[in-house]
């Protein structure tokens, strides 16, 4: 039997997985298209848009709907949806905020100090967490289709939220959590809500590309029953990435009550879709298998330069959404004609 | 001749109301090729998968290495050293060769993926059988021929230091110079000292490679025999009807599903 092979001098590893996919040619058309938008804005506002001030909003504005596309990416990858994000966001900024008042003299938690306000941060990372934890159970387990699932658990999360609040927002938000995390800066010039965003992004990406649970992601996506012939724990892992969520949704909750000082109940009812754009925008698939979180960021920003840009230009906002479902669309459009065209080859 | 490695004895399952396995006993040696044979929906690949754990048995036991186990899952069976090649294959599309080979089980270094490691082991491997066609390890599996896909599914059983190698179909869609690699590998495998069961239709292959044959009909093992007592056209008969002459059952007519 012959061992001859074509495999080249094959000493120098090629590529990995993840720089491949970092550059992966939808991401980077995609990238290319924030830059440009980011160029396209300074050159018609040459003194309002390119400024450190508009950068810095612009991130803040950004952070939350960043961290709850770190838990979607996976999400999405697994070729599941959460529907949910929004409203579990307000549930546990509500549990968190109640939770703060309930530890406060007269149930006025302005000026509460740090241990009712790690109280108060638990409380918000626990209630996003039983909220994934049943999102995953319900979808692992029970094999209910997560479409329907987070659904349910977005109705169900913000009606909770308004049943405990009667509707009225928690108002009362501890004086040194908003002047730390809500506006504070550090390192001069980096807002510090900014600053939590870009470390669960990172250990977002970390954990989807470097480990073997972000492995195991893809390969769920791709072929859950390949996935499971291969020993891994599918189930397991499904409620893992939905728990995974729900405690980053928490998070959000609390970086919410932190920068607006209030719940902001009636705030978040289009986060999910907005999460969903920006992950979709950035590239990855909602058939799964496929994505980055490079990709998830560069998509939350496309939308977030759009809003932006056309406030500073004096442009009806709500060109916004239009826009960004305009370039959505040629996205994904972009991307399967370059598949095919793959395909053909 | 050779020690048996894996031994199943009365086994049975079922899906709902369809009956699939009846008493099975069926024997891998160590050293030697057991070609698992039988008609379309005859039960081979459920057996398989039973033996897989991805299936769990109703009834029957197993012994491995003489000593009776419990297969609760995939990883259970590997850890023993059990690797199946799959007749759907089982490969993860949007995932790299390298990716494929070692799901489930990757290289870590300092806790994270060492995808230098696995790409090396992997080429070595792929080499080692002789794979001239594909171009790059880090190929996605969505862009590999059915042939290819064959080749990475068997390259990802033998990476591993097993004992029992059960490939079911492995040579189904390839061609004939890949068909030759596999059933050189078939043997290699069997010199090796590992228990290795092939799961074919083709009568010609089964002979050259195999040293027993075992013929299941509608999900009972008619025959175990060495494959140097029975002719072609029995084997033949075997599959198809449950007997040949004296051999196979007794009363293969009365055999329902
Ligand atoms: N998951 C399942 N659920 C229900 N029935 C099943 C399942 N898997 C197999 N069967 C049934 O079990 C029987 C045996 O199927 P199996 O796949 O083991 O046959 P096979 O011998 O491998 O056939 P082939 O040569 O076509 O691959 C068939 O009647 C099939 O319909
Ligand atoms: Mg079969």
């Amino acid at each position: 039997m012959s061992t001859s092979t074509v495999e080249a001098p094959a000493t120098r590893p090629e590529r990995t997985g993840f720089g491949r996919r970092l550059v992966s040619a939808n991401t980077f058309w995609i990238g290319l298209v924030l830059v440009g938008l980011y160029l396209g804005f300074s050159v018609l506002a040459p003194s309002a848009f390119p400024t450190l001030f508009n950068f810095q909003t612009l991130l803040i504005e950004a952070s939350v709907l960043l961290v709850l596309s770190v838990g979607m990416t996976f999400v999405i990858i697994t070729s599941g949806i959460d529907l949910s994000v929004g409203s579990v966001l307000v549930f546990a900024g509500v549990v968190g905020a109640k939770a703060m008042e309930a530890l406060s003299p007269g149930h006025d938690a302005t000026s509460a100090g740090w241990g009712v306000i790690a109280v108060g941060l638990v409380a918000a990372l626990t209630g996003g967490a039983v909220w994934g934890l049943a999102n995953g159970l319900l979808i692992a387990r029970a094999k209910i289709p997560p479409l329907i699932v987070t659904l349910g658990s977005f109705g169900a999360a913000l009606g909770v939220a308004e049943l405990v609040t009667a509707g009225v927002d928690v108002r009362t938000v501890p004086q040194a959590l908003r002047r730390t995390l809500g506006y504070g800066t550090s390192f001069v010039v980096v807002p510090n809500l900014v600053l939590v965003a870009v470390v669960v992004t990172v250990l977002g990406g970390w954990l989807l590309h470097t480990t073997r649970f972000g492995r195991y992601t893809y390969a769920v996506g791709s072929n859950a029953e390949a996935a499971r012939r291969s020993g891994i724990g599918v189930t397991r892992h499904l409620v893992l990435v939905y728990l995974i969520t729900g405690l980053l949704a928490g998070l959000g909750g609390f970086m919410s009550l932190a920068y607006y000082g209030t719940t902001t109940i009636s705030g978040h009812s289009t986060d999910n879709l907005n999460v969903i754009a920006a992950v979709v925008l950035g590239g990855t698939s909602l058939f799964g298998g496929v994505g980055s979180m490079l990709g998830s960021v560069i998509g939350v920003f496309i939308p977030a330069v759009l809003t932006k840009g056309f406030v500073i230009l004096g442009v009806q906002p709500f060109w916004q959404p239009v826009a960004v479902s305009a370039v959505l669309v040629a996205a994904v459009w972009f991307d399967q004609r370059r598949r095919r065209t793959q395909d053909r080859r | 001749m050779g020690e048996p490695i894996l031994e199943l004895r009365g086994v049975n399952k079922s899906f709902g109301p369809v009956h699939v396995l009846h008493d099975v006993d069926f024997t891998v040696r160590a050293g030697e090729v057991t070609a698992l044979v039988g008609d379309n929906g005859a039960g081979k690949s459920t057996l398989v998968k039973c033996i897989a754990g991805i299936h769990s048995m109703d009834s029957g036991e197993v012994r491995f290495a003489g000593s009776p186990v419990h297969v609760h899952g995939p990883r259970e069976a590997a850890a023993l050293g059990i690797e199946v090649v799959y007749q759907d294959l089982a490969l993860c599309d949007n995932l790299d060769i390298v990716q494929n080979m070692f799901l489930g089980r990757e290289q870590l270094r300092g806790g994270l993926l060492d995808e230098a490691e696995m790409e090396r082991k992997a080429r070595q491997t792929l080499a080692s059988l002789s794979v001239r066609t594909v171009k790059s390890v880090r190929t996605l599996v969505s862009a590999l021929s059915g042939g290819q896909r064959q080749t990475v599914a068997i390259a990802k059983a033998v990476l591993w230091e097993s004992r029992v190698v059960l490939l079911d179909e492995p040579t189904a869609a390839l061609g004939v110079a890949q068909t030759r690699q596999v059933l050189d590998l078939v043997r290699r495998l069997a010199e090796q000292g590992l228990g290795v069961v092939l799961i074919s239709h083709n009568m010609a292959d089964v002979f050259e490679v195999a040293d027993r044959i075992a013929t299941l009909y509608l999900g009972r093992m008619v025959a175990e025999l060495p494959a140097k007592e029975v002719t072609h056209s029995q084997v033949v008969e075997l599959i198809t009807a449950g007997r040949s002459g004296d051999l196979g059952m007794a009363r293969p007519e009365a055999a329902t599903v």
